[in-house]
């Protein structure tokens, strides 16, 4: 594999429109300006060398469909946020650590091992009598990085709220 | 990219496996350099096909949920993760 540089003023442009999204979105990135950058370097490099961000603080196996759980913002962002302030690898944190009245700290691995994981591809297209509510008139989608809800045939494309794309969602009802 | 070393005090065999991308790896490593201590570190990500899948297995053995940065020390002991408390007690 060989090593990937990124411009710092590329890395410097992907900060500041990561931090305009995580922002509208009502989120906040890690005010450690040089540790953050680092990271979203981190996440340049392997949108480079895999295709897509997954998160710059775990292995990707470099196939999408096991490590969707994992691109950034991954599944595990919230429940983290909620729980210690700040995402696993500390690129979003909560209102508290941004203006300083706490400090990061490392968070402990929420993702399940590898030996445990499978494949984690979720078909989406089971048809609606497989659900336990066929009388909705449409299926309810729910996005596993957000939580958005929403009914309709298919779930969007991009995830009107957080922005990740369609395969972050599953059936939800 | 395989091991690269680092010297420093000999505190017996340190092993780091670190990401190249993860700021925690960074920082660990940061940390072993200012303490000063001898130590060996790999980026796992930079590994390909069996030379990765045998770090992974190393770091499996030692911390089952495979997370980074883990240090290894003497093929017994590990810490997982960036505790500099426990780091900066370990090779005083």
């Amino acid at each position: 594999m060989t090593l990937i540089e990124i411009k710092s003023d590329d890395v410097a442009a992907t900060y500041r429109i990561l931090q305009k999204e995580a922002k509208d979105g009502g989120y906040q990135l890690n005010p450690d300006a040089e540790f953050t950058k680092n990271l979203v370097a981190g996440l340049m490099k392997n949108e480079q060398r895999y295709g897509y961000r997954a998160c710059p603080c775990r292995l990707a196996s470099g196939r999408k469909e096991q490590d969707l759980d994992i691109i950034c913002p991954c599944d595990y962002r919230d429940s983290d946020l909620n729980d210690f302030g700040a995402c696993y690898c500390a690129l979003y944190v909560s209102d508290e650590i941004a203006s300083g009245r706490n400090a990061v700290a490392p968070v402990p691995e929420r993702r399940r091992p590898r030996a445990e994981r499978g494949n984690q591809a979720i078909k989406q297209t089971f048809s609606l009598s497989s659900s336990p509510v066929s009388a909705l008139a449409f299926p309810v989608w729910r996005c596993k990085v957000c939580g958005y809800l929403c009914a309709r045939d298919q779930p969007p494309g991009i995830c009107p709220i957080c922005k990740v794309t369609k395969d972050r969602f599953e059936r939800f009802m | 990219m395989g091991i690269e070393h680092v010297s420093g005090k000999n505190k017996g065999t340190v092993m780091l496996y670190a990401l190249s991308t993860c700021g925690w790896c960074k920082r660990t490593k940061e940390l072993l350099r200012e303490i000063g201590v001898e130590f060996d570190y790999v980026y796992v990500d930079l590994l390909e096909g069996t030379e990765q899948d045998m770090a992974m297995d190393n770091v499996e053995r030692f911390n089952p949920s495979g997370s980074f940065p883990i240090h290894v020390i003497n093929d017994k002991k590990c810490i997982v993760g960036f505790k500099e408390k426990e780091i900066r007690e370990e090779f005083r």
